[in-house]
């Protein structure tokens, strides 16, 4: 079976594409359009906006998320802020600039129309959530304030404090709520969806657990949007949130949907270096904060002095050093890996020699601790309490930690998976940072997608499909619930010797050595066999306590842990067979003499699409040749 | 270090709960609370036991999910923090500590520490947001908004919605938490229009889920992980007030001749 990877590109300049295929789209009747049930999975940005967008415009929407509300998704942990190509700074930005930018940083690897549309929508975001009452910073005269962020040379980011990802989200959950309240949009909590429901080659609705008394449940619909976000927990250690997780996009992977560039993760430099074995999760420090810092180790090796006592003279400002144009400011994968390189060479700090330090005391000087404390005062709170160490005498120390996932379920131009009515949204989608996100995009992503995407190409899907026609008592419905039951009772049943979480830290190991930062054949050959035999042990030898009719978390872990050893094994497949450097996917065998990452435009120039081919099969390769008419390839230089 | 935990056990919402005595051989110093649990849950697992539930996701003090009574303190003693930011070292060596679920009648116990906190989504529908439909926004700039009444408006933003006002108040209300939502909309130029309506939707609204009034205690304060102010309550107030004098519901009347 080959998948249908018709990317659906409107034709034209690549400025109209959108307006065209906006104009092109079917409609749907306003009377019509309560008889259409949508799912929409996931209530965070793109969960959030698509679901309020959705009950506007009068379709019948049902969201799901696994939290005790929808404002809990990790959205809200979103510190910096959120591009828009506005140019409200008269500084030279423009929609075509942040489109170059976005192709660029995410060196060649994403597609340019649905680039070019991102970045065209932008603006509305802003105008969207100042209207819902986000308070984003002003100036003194009343208007939008703005910062460079993550490597742009202009100031296009919007923020609200250290808290963007927060504010952003409430102003979508309030819109949420609104339709909640007027009969628009059915809110299910504490529910994960275990599995998709495809009849006749169409999503038809998921498979539910109510996490408070365990019932199973079939939901029909006439389209379903997964919003679910990232995979980044495959790592055990992350920056997500505990309960993030890859269960209903995998669950949709095995159902048909084609599974894009799983290797393209994101290692985000600036985050509080592990302390323990216990560790449970990354904290973040805001990019934000490299604006102000400046980040070096010492010049002689195992250096454990007070940083405070180790001169000028015996620091290597290696960022400020290697890439003098952007300095501490060049693009997440490369900062991180610098990072990488210094302490594998030696020059780490703080404990195992994993950290580099992230330095203030220069910009506390220049502009006083009372502006820094203004910038940065919440961040350098949470350092505090996590570290004990004052980051205003004291440089900070920071480690690279997995945060973003670019990889995903490939979508056309329409977010439209390879199942037809099934849509992917946010960071479940690979569309539009191809190997590297930059900076303050993920929220821009997630709310274009939510609030200006699907309202349209949703419509157009529907206005071709009959309402109905289906409902649960179909086989389809009863085997996928079937099976469902099946698994848990599995799981329930092997009361082995180790916990969840002890296999989920050894897949975590496996992933973090031989698929992190420096990837090589050797190394992903050996995760490729490590992991079959890790998860041969979980199915084996875990201990899930409890019963499947309650409220058992260590249920809900395992379930998501079962479907992590299976992706983590597709990502190193898609790792391996990369061979080429590209964005967050570095091949140590493929670099230039500079250390620089290598790539392979005549091989492999496209989106690695997976096709699932059953159980205990290989999964097959499916390529989408990317190309570049606007954004020029060339090799990125922020030197 | 050894940390003697007793700690609230309910299997689920029907049930009695007691409590019930652990040890917590080897805690670390670096760990946080929540990270300490986690070593207790591991340990209850391996031994056949049911682990210790408790709500937590992010883990980094902003989704709002966490949140239980230690000693009688929600998030326990470290100010302006939740409990997945609180670390251990804080406490030493033999400490014995009380934790408990969050009590309030519009928040039962669904099992352990975990409350159902949707009370508090039922309130932000009822007129919690800006009503304006994607797409129909003016251009960002096109109101210029006095840079002191946004910074208020952030202020009172930060809520994460953990209910800690609620859990220390002895009245149980929820004033802290619906005065800040009423205030960052209030102090807004974009929040003018439903000002009035949304004053007095959103505290009917917390009468109605059983939530108490506010005494001015000001234990909420106290205790708010993100150090909202209790003035919001004097705004919620001043509006609510404002609002039973002056505020009609629509009315059809003279419509269609």
């Amino acid at each position: 079976m080959a998948l249908n990877l018709d990317a659906r590109i409107p034709s034209g300049p690549v400025e109209q594409k959108w307006q065209k295929a906006k104009f092109e789209m079917k409609l749907v009747n306003p009377a019509n359009k309560r008889k259409y049930t949508v799912i929409v999975v996931g209530s965070g940005l793109a969960g959030g906006a698509a679901a309020a967008s959705l009950g506007e415009l009068g379709y019948n929407v049902s969201c799901f998320c696994f939290q005790d509300s929808p404002r809990r998704a990790h959205s809200i942990a979103a510190q910096g802020g959120i591009n828009a190509a506005k140019n409200y700074q008269n500084d030279g930005d423009s929609v075509y600039r942040l489109f170059y930018d976005t192709v660029k940083g995410g060196d060649f690897r994403a597609r340019e129309a649905n680039v070019y549309r991102l970045a065209e929508v932008s603006v509305d975001i802003i105008d969207q959530s100042v209207a819902q009452g986000v308070p984003f910073a002003r100036e003194y005269g009343g208007v939008l304030a703005n910062r460079s962020f993550g490597g742009a040379q202009v100031s296009r980011t919007f923020y609200a404090r250290g808290q963007t990802g927060q504010q952003l989200l409430l102003g979508c959950y309030q819109a949420l709520e609104r339709q909640v309240d007027a009969g628009r949009v059915a809110m299910f909590y504490r529910h994960e969806m275990l599995d998709l429901v495809v009849i006749d080659g169409r999503a038809r609705g998921i498979i539910t657990r109510d996490m408070v008394t365990g019932a199973i449940a079939c939901h029909v619909a006439d389209a379903v949007c997964l919003a679910t976000g990232g995979y980044g927990n495959v790592f055990y250690l992350s920056t997500n949130a505990k309960g993030s997780n890859a269960t209903a996009i995998w669950r949709a992977y095995k159902k048909g949907a084609g599974f894009a560039n799983p290797c393209f993760t994101q290692i985000h430099p600036t985050c509080i270096p592990q302390s323990g074995d216990y560790q449970s999760k990354l904290t973040l420090m805001s990019e934000s904060l490299r604006n102000d810092g400046r980040i070096w180790v010492p010049k002689t090796k195992n250096d454990t002095r007070d940083p405070n006592t180790i001169e000028e003279t015996e620091r290597d400002y290696y960022l400020e050093r290697r890439y003098p144009a952007f300095g501490n400011l060049c693009p997440r994968d490369i900062a991180s890996r610098a990072a990488k390189i210094a302490c594998d060479e030696g020059y780490g700090v703080g404990p195992g020699g994993r950290g580099v330090y992230l330095d203030f005391s220069e910009s506390i000087g220049r502009l006083g601790r009372n502006t820094i404390e203004e910038r940065y005062g919440n961040l350098f709170e949470i350092y505090e309490r996590i570290t004990g160490e004052d980051p205003y005498s004291t440089p900070m120390r920071i480690y690279p930690a997995v945060h973003y996932t670019m990889g995903g379920l490939w979508v056309d131009y329409n977010l439209q998976s390879t199942i037809p009515g099934l849509f992917v949204l946010g960071e479940a989608n690979f569309s539009d940072h191809g190997a590297n996100r930059l900076g303050a995009s993920a929220l821009m992503q997630g709310l274009a997608d939510g609030y200006f995407v699907i309202p349209y190409t949703m419509g157009n899907y529907l206005a071709g499909v009959k309402p109905g026609g289906v409902d649960e008592t179909h086989s389809e419905f009863r085997g996928a619930r079937e099976e469902v039951e099946q698994r848990t009772r599995k799981l329930l049943s092997i009361k082995g010797g180790k916990t969840v979480d002890d296999i989920h830290r050894e897949l975590g190991k496996a992933m973090w050595e031989d698929c992190g930062m420096g990837r090589t054949a050797q190394g992903l050959e050996h995760a490729l066999a490590r992991i079959p035999e890790i998860r041969e042990e979980f199915w084996q030898n875990v201990n899930v306590p409890g019963s499947g009719a309650e409220l058992n978390q260590s249920l809900e872990r395992a379930g998501r842990v079962a479907d992590f050893l299976e992706l983590g094994e597709l990502l190193c497949r898609d790792a391996r067979i990369r061979e080429e450097s590209c964005g967050g996917h570095f091949r140590e065998e493929y670099q230039t003499e500079e250390g620089e990452a290598l790539r392979d435009d005549a091989n492999f120039c496209h989106a690695a699409v997976w096709e699932h081919s059953g159980e205990g099969k290989a999964p097959v390769r499916h390529v989408e040749p990317l190309s570049f008419e606007y954004v020029h390839l060339a090799t990125r230089n922020y030197k | 270090m050894k940390i003697i935990l007793n700690i609230w056990r309910q299997r689920n919402a029907k049930s009695a709960g007691k409590m019930a005595r652990y040890e917590v051989a080897d805690a670390s110093e670096h760990m946080s609370f929540l990270e300490m649990l986690d070593v207790l849950n591991e340990e209850l697992t391996r031994k056949g036991e049911d682990p210790v539930t408790f709500e937590h996701d992010c883990r980094e003090g902003i989704c709002g999910c966490c949140g239980f009574m230690i000693d009688g303190v929600p998030h326990g003693p470290q100010r302006g923090t939740t409990v997945c930011q609180l670390h251990m070292r804080h406490y030493k060596n033999g400490d014995e500590l009380w934790l408990e679920p969050f009590r309030a009648k519009a928040f039962p116990v669904l099992k352990d520490l975990m409350v159902d906190r949707s009370a508090f989504d039922r309130v932000i529908a009822s007129g919690g947001f800006i009503s304006v439909n994607t797409g129909s926004a003016p251009d960002g700039n096109a109101l210029p908004v006095v840079k002191k009444c946004s910074d208020m408006a952030m202020d009172a933003a930060a809520c994460i919605g953990c209910g800690a006002c609620v859990a220390s108040c002895p009245n149980a209300s929820a004033s802290l938490f619906v005065s800040a939502k009423i205030s960052h909309l209030g102090l807004l130029p974009q929040g003018q229009a439903e000002r009035d309506r949304r004053a007095m939707r959103m505290v009917m609204k917390m009468t109605e889920e059983g939530f108490g009034y506010c005494t001015n205690a000001g234990e909420c304060e106290a205790v708010c992980p993100k150090g909202i102010k209790i003035e919001n309550i004097a705004r919620m107030h001043r509006d609510y007030l404002k609002s039973a004098f002056t505020y009609r519901e629509e009315s059809q009347a003279g419509g269609a001749g």
